[in-house]
């Protein structure tokens, strides 16, 4: 079936995503289907220990065994063993400690790599591995954040008691002043669980040099072939304009393809080495503990207010869990969430202090929000927690100390200026979807009545921060690479257009997007608009996708690169049609002389005169393209209201999402029903981490859940269908007047369900739930208020 | 991951899979290989020889003449599941086997492997078990019954020989039998934290008879046999949960992750209570 689209206005359309007839029908070109003659595959020997020496190491043996071509140690390596560089050391005196490719003497995560090889099929490598001579020396290992802080056993001997840095940040009043004039000040703890990224498509990588160039082209599983190229360059000492990244189809990232990974670096360092094209393929096994993880904070948090329920002041104390190694912006991740702990709220006083600290895990950097669903949690969790012991509404709590709509552009205590918001309007909207009334008169029968299965409402009314730039305000917080983005589009003879973006989808739709965006402004269909992505040869300048940014700021770079391009053709259509270029208008495709509308000459005309180069005015260069870098003024703040009807039976622990309301403000949609996908999935894992997720390990820092059998997805059958909505509030500093929703859905989540949960399970005394909240969590919870109440009795 | 190099016949008789097995002291059968894959994947084994018996016709049907319904080992969760014999006169195993795992999984994994396979979180093994099933498994000298009482030896480990194979289960046919399978896991597609397989006989609004078998308690399967003695007569919500609190009796449950002791000791008396509630058609 064809759509019938009208390209006159193809923005705010939920037209079907040109991307899916591929993905559908499997004409896709993941990174292991691409085969190369004479390829060799690499195995890797990982540590089945979190911390331990490594006494002996004998990679010979391995040799001898079928299809083997080479295998490597650290010291076999020698100086093609590169280092993972880590660019947001967020303070100055940052502990970074060396992160080889292949561990040096010293095995700190189990996972972490010892050895490697090389076969010419995949099958011979992973067997041959068996026959690599290996002996540990085990060492105690370092895996609670809070044992670790006190010294004693050292993941990094120059990182004294564990820490990699201490970052204090207080802001407005002193938060000891305002917290001595508060009627009410709460204190909690939560542990913000880790979490696995647990992308569809495992990471692979291929590493091929052209034997008749010096160029090596990288296809890899990543969301950054740009920040990688430059990485890659940095690390292997291969001249940056001989290295070209591809990143094919990529089957999903949240953050955890935002990396240069070590093996990554193997591949192309042993491709180099061996003349030969090489290819990596993670397990699945290896996937859990060798990619990235995400979240993992201690959060200690604090709020004082009045006792009319204004919140003066807040005070959060974090422990961040760096795992063993810090990746790319490891450091960073806590220190993204510290601006959002006030979230939506007016205060006076923000206090904040995070310590990073180093432990015998996988390391832990960005996961779907990263770190703005950690600070959403903690706020959005007091907030109710302030309520119960003001005995106060939470949703009316939240209205008191919200910002008004009429009061934006407003700074907030943490220094960021949120340009627009209408927290009232998508609030109202939500409660109407809802239907609180009745589930408040559901959840008191259900209390009256004692019945075994408790009802509890759920509140969340968050807000982010998205498409981190400008680029100053980046280096101000010592991160190392900018925020911009780049666009060119190129007209071509046939009418035809190529759009080139920096931005880098894996699964995010933006060729349909895109092309809607240029449509719009372009009056060319959609179809006849080609996105051109993820490829260094093709698309050279970029900043790549994640944290929300593609089309916050790369939807910025298309429509500056449209209007230039425009502005290009008004010249040659001006001297075609014999009129000054003042005198046309660019409606509907076609320059139109004023006045005049007989006279008029379609874009395609242009770009193919731009193209015979026969009748061009004086000093105008042949060919039609624009192109734009951006640099946008400020994030932009997506906000909503999320709202969860949760059942908890009391008797089991078992907890079921009944109803779930979410209500974002994205401002202007590009395409809806890619809104809507984003909602969904984000929503997913939001709530996979309140009910689901969670890696946890033993003390001996062994993995106790690194498969899929027992760190539990949720899937369509877990989930009730989402009731969704948008309110439309346009970003004012962004001129599609977008803003980000690639996270909001698993930002705004977690802390509804939980919100929730404690609602059904507060009259029997409790006020908090670990999470995830499995039944046994939930089951021994009741049970321990229950023991808590017989005490106070007795 | 990658699983160790093995050799592979394909049987298509009883005979020629004997003969296999017979062939070799570390050879292992493959039915639908969705226990046998992941074990091999993972490396936690790595037998000589795989003997795979999916091609097997003769071990593939369910016979429902007499007073028994006899289903193949080869015959798959989807066929057991949708079979109107099964349905009809052990429904309970049909309802067991719609819990296991999902659409894809239940068209290629066998009843006669999770039965062999025994792993102690199989919905299977408690129906056989509550149900007296009669197991038909066929040697290099001959075809021999044991009774499902007998069949269950410890987590992974059955009555059936290395050098043997399961060839049918027999069912007693429970025509009007109410049943019930609870089966208590965190998402749709996990397994059994704890599983309750339960059948009643009514007769007058009381209880009868009752059958209970409870999946995930321990190393294998268990009989409830105190709590179905104690449902004999009952006719109340209160009767039926004072029975069930027998459900705990005996039971040595291990801990991991998703429950502990006490939780899990406590799953198996709320949920049988709950398994057999539904089972009498009593709220
Ligand atoms: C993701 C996933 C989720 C699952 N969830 C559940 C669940 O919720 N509940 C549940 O009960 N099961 C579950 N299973 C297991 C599933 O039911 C398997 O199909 C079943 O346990 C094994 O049957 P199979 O035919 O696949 O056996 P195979 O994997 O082929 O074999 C299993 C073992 O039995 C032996 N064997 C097989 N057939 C015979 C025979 N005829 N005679 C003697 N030995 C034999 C094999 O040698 C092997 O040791 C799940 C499996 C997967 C992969």
């Amino acid at each position: 079936m064809t759509e019938t689209i009208d390209t006159s206005t193809p923005l705010g359309r939920p037209i079907k995503r040109k991307e899916d007839a591929k993905l559908l029908h499997g004409r896709t070109n993941w990174t292991d289907n691409i085969q190369l003659p004479g390829t060799l595959h690499m195995a890797i020997l990982r540590s089945p220990y979190a911390h331990a020496k490594i006494t002996k190491l004998d990679v010979t043996p391995a040799l001898s065994r079928p299809n083997v071509i080479a295998a490597y140690g650290a010291d076999e390596l020698g100086d093609l063993n590169g280092s993972i560089p880590c660019v947001w050391p967020v303070v100055d005196d940052i502990v970074m400690p060396d992160f080889p490719s292949l561990a040096k003497g010293v095995v700190r995560h189990v996972g972490d790599c010892v050895a490697v090889v090389l076969a010419t099929d995949p099958v011979h490598a992973a067997d041959a591995l068996e026959a690599i001579e290996v002996d540990y020396e085990p060492l105690p290992a370092v895996v609670n954040m809070q044992d670790a802080i006190k010294g004693g056993t050292l993941v990094h001997e120059d990182a004294a008691n564990n820490v990699c840095y201490n970052y204090p940040f207080a802001t407005g009043e002193n938060y000891d002043d305002v917290k001595a004039k508060a009627d009410v000040v709460v204190t909690r703890q939560w542990a913000n669980q880790r979490l696995i990224p647990a992308f569809m498509e495992p990471r692979s990588v291929v590493a091929a040099p052209m034997g008749m160039s010096d160029e090596m082209t990288v296809w890899s599983s990543t969301q950054i072939p740009h920040v990688l190229r430059v990485l890659m360059a940095l690390v292997t000492g291969i001249p940056e304009n001989n290295l070209r990244i591809i990143a094919p189809d990529v089957g999903g990232g949240f953050g955890g393809k935002l990396q240069l990974y070590r093996e990554e670096v193997l591949v192309t360092q042993l491709a180099r080495k061996l003349g030969r094209p090489v290819k990596w393929t993670e397990t699945r096994s290896e996937d859990m503990v060798a990619t990235h993880h995400g979240r993992d904070h201690i959060q200690t948090i604090e709020i004082a207010a009045t006792k009319d329920g204004k919140i003066l002041g807040l005070k959060v104390h974090l422990l961040a869990d760096m795992g063993a190694y810090l990746q790319i912006i490891t450091p960073g991740i806590p220190i993204l969430g510290m601006f959002m702990y006030p979230a939506i709220y007016k205060m006076d006083a923000y206090d904040f202090h995070c310590t990073g600290v180093f432990t015998n895990k996988t390391p832990t950097d960005a996961y779907r929000g990263a770190g703005r669903p950690e600070a959403t949690y903690a706020i959005e969790r007091i907030v109710d927690e302030l309520a119960a012991e003001l005995d106060m509404d939470p949703m009316e709590l939240r209205k008191k100390n919200w910002i008004k709509h009429e009061e934006f552009p407003f700074t907030t205590v943490a220094g960021l200026t949120y340009d627009t918001g209408n927290y009232e309007a998508a609030t109202a909207k939500a409660l109407d979807l809802f239907g609180m009334d009745e589930l408040r008169a559901e959840q008191k029968r259900r209390r009256e009545s004692g019945d075994t299965v408790q009802l509890g409402i759920g509140i969340s009314t968050f807000t982010e921060m998205c498409g981190l730039a400008p680029s100053r305000t980046l280096g101000a917080l010592k991160y190392v690479a900018g925020g911009w983005e780049h666009a060119t589009i190129r007209m071509l003879p046939t009418g035809k257009v190529e759009l080139v973006t920096g931005t880098s989808p894996h699964g995010q739709g933006h060729e349909t997007a895109w092309s809607q965006i240029a449509s719009s402004i372009l009056g060319i269909p959609v179809e006849d608009i080609e996105v051109v992505h993820s490829d260094t040869g093709r698309a050279p300048y970029g900043m790549d996708t994640y944290g929300s940014r593609s089309l916050a700021v790369g939807g910025q770079a298309i429509k500056k690169a449209a209007e230039n391009l425009i502005e290009k053709a008004r010249i040659i259509a001006a001297h075609q049609l014999e009129c000054s270029p003042g005198d046309l208008e660019f409606v509907g495709g076609e320059f139109k002389v004023k006045g005049d509308p007989e006279k008029a000459q379609a874009i395609g005309a242009v770009a193919f005169e731009a193209f015979t180069a026969h009748n061009l005015p004086d000093g105008v260069e042949p060919t039609l393209q624009g192109e734009a870098t951006v640099d946008p003024e400020d994030f932009s703040y997506p906000h909503g209201t999320h709202l969860a009807a949760m059942e908890v039976d009391t008797e089991t622990g078992k907890v079921t999402l009944r109803k779930y309301v979410a209500v974002d403000d994205v401002g202007n949609q590009v395409n809806p029903m890619i809104v809507e996908g984003q909602v969904h999935g984000g929503l997913a894992q939001g709530i996979g981490q309140a009910l689901y997720e969670g890696a946890f390990y033993d003390e001996d820092g062994l993995p106790l859940n690194a498969n899929l059998s027992t760190y539990l997805i949720p899937a369509a059958p877990d989930l009730p269908s989402f009731i969704t909505d948008r309110t439309t509030t346009p970003s004012t500093t962004h001129p599609l007047g977008t803003k980000g929703v690639g996270e909001a859905g698993a930002i705004a989540s977690t802390p509804a369900i939980i919100n929730g949960i404690v609602d059904a399970l507060r009259p029997m005394g409790v006020t908090d739930v670990a999470m995830p909240a499995t039944p046994m969590t939930v089951w021994k919870t009741i049970q321990s208020a229950n023991q808590a109440a017989k005490g106070g009795q007795a | 991951m990658i699983p160790a190099a093995f050799d592979y016949t394909r049987a298509t008789t009883v005979d020629e899979a004997l003969t296999a097995l017979a062939s070799s002291d570390d050879a292992k059968i493959l039915g639908g290989g969705q226990s046998l894959l992941p074990v091999l994947r993972q490396r936690l084994n790595a037998p000589e020889l795989i003997v795979d018996c999916s091609a097997i016709d003769e071990i593939k049907g369910i016979d429902a003449g007499g007073d028994k319904v006899t289903i193949g080992a080869g015959a798959t969760h989807h066929a057991v599941m949708n079979d109107p014999a099964v349905k009809a006169s052990v429904e309970l195993l049909a309802q067991a086997t719609e819990t296991v795992a999902d659409p894809q999984i239940r068209h290629r994994g066998t009843l006669g492997g999770s039965l062999a396979h025994a792993d102690p979180r199989a919905d299977q093994p408690p129906v056989a078990l509550a149900l007296d099933a009669e197991f038909t498994i066929a040697g290099p000298s001959g075809k021999r019954t044991v009774p499902a009482s007998e069949f269950f030896i410890g987590p992974f480990e059955t009555a059936v020989g290395e050098d043997e194979l399961l060839v049918s289960v027999a069912f007693p046919k429970y025509d009007g039998w109410g049943s019930h399978y609870e089966k208590f896991n965190r998402t749709a597609q996990a397994w059994s934290i704890v599983g309750i397989a339960a059948a009643v006989r009514m007769d007058g609004g009381k209880i009868a008879e009752a059958r209970i078998g409870l999946t995930n308690v321990g190393g294998t399967p268990v009989r409830a046999t105190a709590v179905e003695q104690a449902l004999v007569g009952a006719s109340s919500m209160a009767e039926i949960a004072a029975a069930a609190e027998r459900a705990s009796d005996g039971i040595e449950p291990f801990a991991d992750e998703d429950a502990d002791v006490e939780f899990r000791k406590h799953l198996a008396r709320v949920l049988t209570k709950r398994a057999v509630a539904k089972a009498a058609g009593i709220e």
